[in-house]
């Protein structure tokens, strides 16, 4: 009896072993889907760029749980744009050839996402972008392109009530820096504060980098009281510095694409009198993500900036639209299909973001976004002032 | 607008163009010094020009602390920033040009891009190590006061360069001074040594100077050295007139330079130099033309805004490729160097 009773006992352990053999074979077998981030992870912009891939990675840990219950290994998939629309155009195909990717989170530049958004468009492959503001991007009406952002005719005016109201702004010289982002949102600005009557002394274009020294030139002969320069840190910083030692201390105002710790470093002493409209506050003017950035600080060991914060809650967006099409109908295991989460993502309601809830109007824009307004002085940046912004159609 | 105002205007825009010619003189040389040698566009030039700005930055960065005078800091990032261009232009020479001293052109050419593009990222990584990409120069905070500005001792020559438009920091008058300065060195380099007129001889006809009993793959380096340590030290003043320079800065200015060293005549040094400053002015008063346009009422030219700078250089290029293909000073046998 003793011996069978210990045979029993070998034998139970044998179930119990293979059992759990059987449940680690299940857990290798399970299918594995894949989310991209597209956005700079080298060349000038590679700063927000990489806060955006971060972001995603930490929103994909948060929901790698939920995926594993319905049988899905969930994992990110980053890809390098340069902010350059042929290297995004390129990492679109391999985004396409890569068949357990159901979607994306990016672009960051609007420059890049258009050309993306119509190579990824055919394949079914959804993107949410964290920061593209152009019009044009979701008034084609394609149905993959979303973002979570005002866009450039929210933002332009944003900041136009701004210079009017708060810096009483009367005579206004426009700068752009010649991209889809820079060149849109200078040129709502402009037409908003044309509408109000407000005297436009100069209006231009540049694509230069170090040189400014004609268009400062020209500043301090017109004398405005604020400059408008619709451009992206790396360029502003070098002109808000060249511009304050040449002695001009009136305010700059800018669009979201200031928002970079990079801006201070490079303006340095010229960092004084800029604001900057933008969608996200740093980590510090948002109490509700404190959480979020002591764990980016922990997992990156760098502080965590808007476009983090952003990126986390454009991938909490796609991974939401990925959950709800994986839960309908599915058997565990089975992935659902691009064009199954292309349609969850356009319908999707998700709560609890960083920066509120966020549901799609029928061409991708958000319903309910926020604006923020920042003010640079001094090598800090500070909340100046909020403006809520509906989208422009049901 | 009446000229009181447009006089002094104009004074600014071309002072600030000059100065800017100033840099991109310095940079056009070593463009033309090789190619007076070699006969070989150097397209690596415009990273060995960066590498000199990255060696200031650096320089200037790790100083920062020190209560050591900014003029002795100046000399040090100058110093190293000459001798680290110099030294990345011989070495390139020895890899990549002259094991190819025999080839077609375009394949040195070709190398000569390749390089160039090299050295682009593997400054970027080197610098990206360090969390690091857009460079901004911590300089001495006297070299951005303004020069003879109020409470310094020569604030009446100030004031009165002012009112006639000129308004200049100390760091603007140092990037003259060490251009300036840095061309003298050269034209007696070049014009009153033997080595000078070694390099003279080898850019004439490398195979007589051969036989005459000169080294010229020595000389062909010393050029290379010349004309690096030139890179460095234009690297070191765009650095502090602009501020700001990362990996991919060498592109603009570079051909830009380029343009300036065919502009002058390519081979010839003085040409560069005049190259460079015509280039330099011409950028920003085309910067200004909308406003010029504006004031004198020509519909035309108020359409001509700052996004036309760049084109303008090439513009120029254009033309003077058209209706004198030698440059300004280039001579159709010139006596390159």
């Amino acid at each position: 009896m003793k011996r069978a009773k210990g045979n029993v006992g070998v034998r139970l352990i044998g179930v119990v072993a293979a059992l759990l053999v059987g449940a680690a074979q299940a857990q290798t077998a399970q299918t594995t889907i894949k989310m991209a981030s597209l956005s700079p992870l080298s060349g000038p912009q590679s700063d927000v760029g990489t806060q955006i891939s971060n972001g995603a990675r930490l929103a994909v840990n948060e929901y790698q749980g939920q995926f594993a219950k319905l049988g899905l290994n969930l994992s990110l998939q980053p890809y390098d744009d340069q902010a350059d629309p042929t290297t995004g155009t390129a990492a679109a195909r391999k985004i396409i050839a890569d068949s357990s990717i159901l979607a994306l989170v990016g672009p960051l530049n609007s420059g890049v996402a258009i050309p993306v958004s119509v190579a990824l468009a055919p394949s079914h492959v959804a993107l949410v972008s964290p920061s593209a503001t152009a019009n044009v991007l979701t008034e084609r009406g394609l149905k993959n392109t979303n973002r979570i952002v005002p866009r450039d005719d929210a933002q332009g005016p944003a900041g136009a009530d701004f210079m009017l109201s708060k810096l009483k702004a009367k005579k206004v010289y426009m700068l752009n820096d010649k991209t889809a982002y820079g060149e849109g949102l200078a040129g709502e600005v402009e037409k908003a504060l044309r509408a109000k009557g407000v005297q436009i002394v100069g209006s231009e274009g540049t694509e230069e980098k170090s040189n400014f020294g004609s268009i400062i030139q020209k500043i301090s002969l017109s004398k405005p009281d604020v400059i408008y320069f619709g451009g992206v840190y790396s360029q502003v910083g070098v002109f808000a510095k060249q511009l304050r030692e040449k002695g001009i201390t009136i305010p700059l105002v800018g669009g979201d694409a200031y928002d970079s710790a990079d801006l201070l470093s490079i303006a340095g002493a010229g960092a004084n009198n800029i604001y900057f409209t933008t969608i996200v506050a740093p980590a510090s003017e948002v109490p509700a993500a404190k959480p979020l950035a002591a764990l980016y600080q922990k997992t990156f060991g760098k502080p965590i900036q808007g476009f983090g914060i952003f990126g986390y809650d454009a991938a909490k967006v796609v991974l939401q639209g990925m959950l709800d099409a994986a839960r309908s109908g599915k058997a565990s295991g089975q992935a659902p299909t691009r064009a199954q989460v292309e349609n969850a993502i356009r319908r999707v309601r998700a709560t609890g973001l960083m920066s509120g809830t966020v549901q799609f109007n029928s061409v991708g824009d958000r319903r309910a976004a926020r604006m923020y307004i920042m003010k640079v002085n001094q090598g800090k940046v500070r909340l100046e002032t909020t403006l809520d912004v509906k989208a422009p159609r049901p | 607008m009446d000229l009181s105002t447009l006089g002094p205007f104009l004074v600014g825009v071309i002072t600030s163009g000059l100065v800017l010619g100033f840099v991109y003189a310095i940079i056009a040389l070593g463009y033309t010094m090789v190619y007076g040698v070699l006969q070989l566009i150097n397209f690596a030039h415009s990273e060995v020009f960066v590498t000199g700005a990255v060696v200031g930055f650096e320089i200037f960065r790790v100083l920062e602390p020190s209560p050591m005078n900014g003029y002795l800091k100046l000399l040090i990032a100058l110093i190293a920033a000459m001798v680290a261009s110099g030294m990345l232009n011989v070495i390139i020479e020895r890899l990549a040009y002259r094991p190819l001293r025999n080839a077609p052109r375009l394949v040195p050419l070709i190398t000569a891009i390749g390089v160039s593009l090299i050295l682009q990222d593997v400054i970027r990584i080197i610098e990206g190590f360090q969390g690091r990409f857009d460079l901004t120069y911590k300089l001495p905070p006297a070299f951005n006061t303004n020069f003879c500005g109020a409470d310094s001792s020569c604030e009446a020559l100030g004031t009165a360069l002012t009112k006639v438009g000129i308004s200049l920091q100390i760091k603007e008058v140092i990037v003259v001074a060490v251009s300036l300065l840095s061309l003298a060195l050269l034209n007696y380099l070049v014009n009153s040594t033997k080595l000078g007129r070694a390099i003279r001889a080898v850019a004439q006809d490398r195979v007589t100077a051969g036989l005459m009993g000169i080294d010229s793959n020595r000389i062909i380096a010393l050029t290379f050295l010349i004309g690096g340590a030139l890179g460095g030290i234009s690297g070191v003043l765009f650095g502090m007139k602009f501020g700001t320079i990362n990996a991919y800065s060498g592109f603009d200015p570079g051909i830009i330079a380029f343009t300036a060293a065919v502009l002058g005549g390519i081979g010839s040094i003085p040409g560069a130099v005049l190259g460079g400053l015509v280039l330099g002015v011409i950028q920003n008063l085309i910067g200004v033309t909308n406003v010029l346009g504006s004031i004198l009422n020509i519909a035309n030219l108020q359409a001509i805004d700052a996004s036309y700078q760049r084109i303008g250089a090439f513009l120029v290029l254009v033309l003077i490729l058209i209706f004198k293909p030698t440059g300004l000073l280039g001579r159709s046998n010139t006596e390159k160097v």
